[in-house]
């Protein structure tokens, strides 16, 4: 017998406890703990991001306002960077060395958060770019090139409509789950109001990769890939020649421009000058802090955002409320010297005859006669106070849609201001105030602040004789149908058959040869056409230039705003600009004989009459 | 000569064998199948491995049929001499791969002298210590043995493969159970434990947790162990105290010398005291127990200096790794880390056969040689990791087993041999890929990839049932 025999279980019994040990660490790490599946997962498959090409962003006719070129972002792994020359790798992408560095030391700092990552290393680059880094690219290991869409525009109209793309930030992602870093998104205009249209759906190719990150193969054959649903193309109601016409007349002057199709609330032409050239908003990025800080407030779209007084132009409103309350017929005659004297009050007219029909008044605007409407409007028997008689006013102008947003799809519209009786009281005393106390809103001066689209549907709902539909940029197509709300009819709280009487005043202000019409420089060869003048008075500088137009006088096509800040007269510069877009939309090209006056709104240059604040 | 009786083979180790070269080319074939598919091909690796395995199983039958038992002892010497040549060879016209140059190759076959060398030292060891005048207790005998053990040890470790050389530390097991002294182990498990505290802690802990074993040990020896153990705590919170007196302002002085150093001074005064004492009174084991501790103090001072001059700066970073000392997944760490994630995601059933994503994607290194335990881990799960350990296990306790049941010392001792280097392997391997030992590349014997670890373990193994049949023949 061996006399270390004994040993033998010794050594046994530490073999299995050894063996033990072995399979209670196993346990361990295959059942307790969960983390090593957790990276296991995120080790081997790769969600490789199929990015859908953003839908186009075409005009009425078809024309194609937005539409994407191919661009590239270069991609790097870290991890399978090796020394590189990147004095050469800078001159492709026209980089700083210090930018590069900069990177490579944040990626070093990263490194384990990083892991075998791919980040993206430079945004957009050109496709010359790309190419050239494609022939090199052996000498930058780690470096590839992934395409992406960039938006492009073919036609040089609409930057403020149109709006602009970038690129999501942290904020936007928190508030907008759907959204992952490296997205785009629209943020302004037509981009951000068809966002959920415009972008497609994204989709994914699973694959699994190595621990170098390299790809190995489609998971599971692709069976749990999704691809990506391109946007669909959203269709404008723009006109992009007119809009690039409208945009010329108003270059170098601050307002705005609207056109609307009167039979369907379809924005023909939107204009807020000055704006953002199309060739800004592909690289929005680099300009945009030079934007901001223009002190003409490029990125500003006045046509929903600046309410300013209406100015005469609201005269039509007083005289079509005036006729549907009765207090005012379009024979009623009222006497005007130079103004409207009432005790220590006056309100100021230009010389014309005396005294005048309710055309005539359109057509000569005259001050005095809607003192004695929107007077005989609040002070009506029928109304037990003028309080009574002013709320009465606000549902009829409310009707119009003005001091209310009217529900267009174009971001950042604004209600605009309408005077409310509470204000007066704080004023004047509770009660205290009488009709005479607020005369100025009687030619549209005062507490209202109409934006330019308040007053472009002012003319198409004229030009409809009563009614007018929400206004809208998107147009109806099979494949984007619009909203219903903007298929419905708003009536107003005046009878069609007193729009008429208005509609003939406005005939008159542009084709009166008698003498007196304020607005013949807006006659149009071959079309009759109805319009108003304005002149907003303004605190600050010249009075703002107003008129709103819509021709033909009998089924109009083409219902027309234009807002001038600091132009003076409406006939100055708002009459001339208004009758111009439409000639251009209803003949197509402006007679010889108006050419003149095309040249003249082409070289006006009004931007040193506007104060703004020099930065 | 009597006949053999063929009857007598052990059945249930040659099963075990086969299963886990089965098994082991399955994996192997998950861990190098390309995406084309199969491929007959000598360049794809589950290809060449069933070319080994064929060939390691016409040698097992050779072995375990034409040689007789006799031959092996009668050519303990030249074999070994034979294998010492080689490896020392090999240094120097060796083919270098992963940064070791311990391989000879021949067209396309490549062999590893190291592999090798641990069947020649077996039966050399076998053969000394089965001599009938061999005692441990015999200092010629015993250092002969160290000396047979420290060649092809050292010269393993000229070739850089570490992990080769650790093995045959495994033989001391061998010599504890033919009667060498087990302090030699308990003395190299408590260096180890050294080692560790100290890199973890500090010298200061290290040399505590050291003074508070040894005054519990000689409490016992006393026969009064509680005396001894409350004595112990006492001194033990005296020298805690150690770094705190030395904010004192009164007691500056003290800062002259680090905290380890004061605690290594007055416990290694003491214990030179006792151990002169004890030496007096014939006290051996009191004695032993003072050397011991003073050699426990050097052992501890010698730490910083063993790590930071002797062991190669990955060497280093490994153990750091292990210790939580660094944390470095991208690094060195991160054959650790994607191992056991790749045996973590197994879970209890796993991924299935060729389901596996971490292994086969290249995210374990040397997954179908040293890290095919992670295929296992990954694709079968628990299932299949503990189905291995448990096929080990039966296997090194069967031939444990059956050595002790050997008539025949000689085969006795080679039955151990052949235990021994399998649990090494086993351990130091399994070990290294769920992280509870550094990095050692080491393969896992019949189940990894490679020719020469396979034919090896073949013949180490086969030898043995060779003798064992022959044993119970007669």
């Amino acid at each position: 017998m061996n006399p270390f025999q004994n040993r033998r279980s010794i050594v046994v019994a530490a073999v299995i406890l050894v063996f033990a040990v072995m399979a209670f660490r196993l346990f361990q790490v295959q059942i307790i703990k969960k983390e090593y599946r957790v990276t296991a997962e995120n080790n081997a498959l790769k969600y490789e991001t199929i990015y859908p090409a953003r839908g186009r962003i075409l005009d009425r006719n078809g024309e194609v306002l937005v539409d994407n070129k191919l661009t590239y972002d270069i991609m790097v792994t870290p991890f399978d960077v090796k020394e590189f020359d990147t004095l050469a790798f800078c001159r492709i992408f026209d980089l700083d060395t210090g930018f590069v560095h900069e990177k490579f030391r944040e990626y070093r700092m990263y490194r384990t958060r990083i892991g075998y990552q791919t980040l993206v290393f430079k945004r957009q680059v050109t496709g010359e770019q790309y190419n050239m880094f494609i022939e090199k690219s052996f000498l930058f290991p780690g470096f590839t090139g992934v395409p992406r869409t960039s938006r492009t525009y073919p036609f040089n109209a609409g930057g403020n409509l149109l709006g602009y793309i970038s690129e999501v930030d942290a904020n936007y992602i928190k508030d907008h789950p759907e959204y992952r870093s490296g997205d785009y998104v629209g943020k302004t205009g037509m981009e951000e109001a068809y966002e959920p249209l415009l972008r497609g759906e994204k989709g994914y190719s699973i694959f699994l990769r190595d621990a170098r990150g390299r790809i190995k193969e489609h998971y599971n054959d692709g069976e749990y890939d999704k691809t990506a649903i391109p946007g669909v193309d959203v269709t404008t109601t723009i006109d992009g020649v007119l809009q690039a016409y409208g945009e010329k007349l108003m270059q170098n002057k601050v307002g705005s421009l609207v056109a609307i199709e009167p039979a369907t609330g379809e924005i023909l032409t939107m204009v807020s000058s000055p704006g953002i050239d199309v060739s800004q908003l592909s690289e929005i990025n680099k300009h945009y802090r030079d934007l901001v800080t223009d002190p003409y407030k490029p990125m500003y779209n006045r046509a929903v955002m600046s309410p300013q007084p209406p100015g005469s132009v609201f005269k039509l409103v007083n005289g079509l409320i005036g006729l549907q309350e009765g207090v005012l017929t379009p024979n009623t005659m009222y006497g005007c010297h130079r103004g409207y004297v009432v005790g220590n009050l006056r309100v100021g007219c230009h010389g014309h005859p005396s005294p005048i029909n309710m055309y005539q008044s359109i057509m000569m605007s005259c001050n005095a006669y809607y003192c004695y409407v929107f007077r005989s409007i609040l002070d009506n028997p029928r109304y037990n106070s003028v309080q009574e008689g002013f709320e009465r006013w606000k549902e009829y102008t409310a009707s119009f849609g003005f001091g209310q947003k009217l529900g267009t799809d174009i971001p950042g519209e604004k209600a605009g201001t309408m005077p409310t009786a509470e204000r007066y009281d704080r004023l004047h005393g509770k009660g205290r105030w009488r009709s005479i106390s607020i005369i100025s809103l009687s030619i549209g001066q005062g507490e209202i602040g109409c934006t330019p689209l308040h007053l472009a549907n002012l003319a198409a709902t004229i030009a409809n004789r009563g009614f007018f539909y929400t206004p809208h940029l998107q147009k109806d197509t099979p494949d984007s149908p619009i909203d219903e709300r903007f298929k419905e009819r708003h009536y107003t709280m005046v009878d069609t058959s007193h729009f008429v009487d208005i509609v003939k005043g406005m005939e008159l202000a542009i084709n009166y040869t008698g003498g007196g019409a304020t607005a013949t420089i807006a006659r149009v060869p071959g079309v009759i056409a109805c319009g108003k003048t304005g002149t907003a008075q303004n605190p600050h500088g010249d009075d703002h230039s107003v008129f709103i137009t819509f021709a033909p006088k009998d089924d109009p096509k083409i219902a027309v705003v234009a807002y001038v800040e600091n132009g003076g007269f409406g006939a100055t510069w708002a009459a001339p600009i208004a009758s111009l877009l439409v000639e251009k939309y209803l003949n197509g090209e402006i007679a010889p004989e108006r050419k003149y006056l095309e040249q003249r709104v082409f070289d006006g240059n009004l931007l040193h009459k506007v104060k703004v604040k020099k930065r | 000569m009597p006949e053999l009786n063929y009857k007598k083979l052990d059945w249930v180790a040659v099963t075990l064998y086969l299963v886990l070269i089965v098994f082991g080319w399955m994996n192997i074939f998950s861990s190098s199948v390309k995406e084309t598919g199969f491929l007959f091909q000598l360049s794809e690796k589950y290809v060449m491995d069933l070319i080994w395995m064929g060939s390691a199983i016409v040698l097992a039958i050779l072995i375990l049929f034409v040689v007789p038992s006799k031959f092996w002892p009668a050519v303990s010497w030249p074999f070994y001499g034979l294998l010492v040549l080689l490896l020392v060879a090999v240094a120097f016209v060796g083919v270098e791969v992963n940064g070791s140059k311990s391989w000879f190759a021949i067209g396309p076959f490549r062999l590893q002298p190291a592999e090798f060398s641990k069947i020649s030292t077996s039966i050399l060891l076998a053969f000394l210590m089965s001599k009938y005048e061999f005692r441990f207790s015999k200092a010629k005998d015993f250092i002969r043995i160290l000396v047979v053990l420290a060649i092809p040890m050292l010269a393993i470790l000229l070739e850089k493969e570490t992990g080769s050389a650790l093995v045959y530390l495994g033989f001391l097991i061998v010599c504890y159970r033919e009667g060498m002294t087990g302090w030699i182990l308990v003395a190299g498990l408590l260096a180890i434990l050294f080692f560790i505290l100290t890199l973890i802690f500090s010298p200061f802990v290290a040399i505590l947790v050291l003074a508070a074993l040894t005054g519990i040990a000689a409490g016992f020896y006393n026969h009064q162990p509680i005396p001894g153990a409350i004595a112990t705590v006492i001194v033990i919170t005296f020298l805690a105290f150690i770094p705190r007196l030395m904010r004192v302002e009164s007691l500056a002085f003290l800062t002259r010398f680090a905290p380890e150093v004061w605690a290594a001074l007055l416990t290694g005064v003491t214990a030179v005291v006792v151990a002169v004492l004890s030496w007096l009174h014939r006290q051996v084991a009191l004695r032993n127990l003072m050397l011991g501790f003073l050699l426990g103090l050097a052992l501890i001072f010698s730490v910083e200096f063993v790590f930071e001059h002797v062991l190669k700066e990955h060497q280093r970073a490994r153990i750091e790794v292990l210790l939580g000392i660094r944390e470095d997944p991208m690094g060195v760490g991160y054959n650790v880390h994607q191992s056991l994630v790749a045996i973590g995601s197994g879970g209890f059933a796993g991924k299935g056969f060729l389901g596996g994503t971490q292994t086969r994607f290249d995210f374990v290194p040397e997954q179908s040689t040293d890290f095919i335990f992670c295929t296992i881990g990954e694709e079968w799960g628990l299932l299949g990791t503990f189905f291995v350990l448990v096929l080990y296990l039966s296997l090194i306790l069967r031939l444990i087993g059956s050595a002790e049941k050997q008539k025949d010392s000689f085969a006795r001792v080679y039955g151990w041999c052949v235990a021994v280097c399998l649990l090494m392997h086993v351990v130091i391997n399994i070990c290294m890929t769920i992280g509870l030992m550094p990095v050692i590349g080491i393969p896992l014997p019949l189940l990894s990839y490679g020719g020469s670890s396979l034919w090896a373990f073949t013949i180490l193994l086969f030898i043995y049932l060779r003798l064992d049949m022959e044993g119970k023949s007669y």
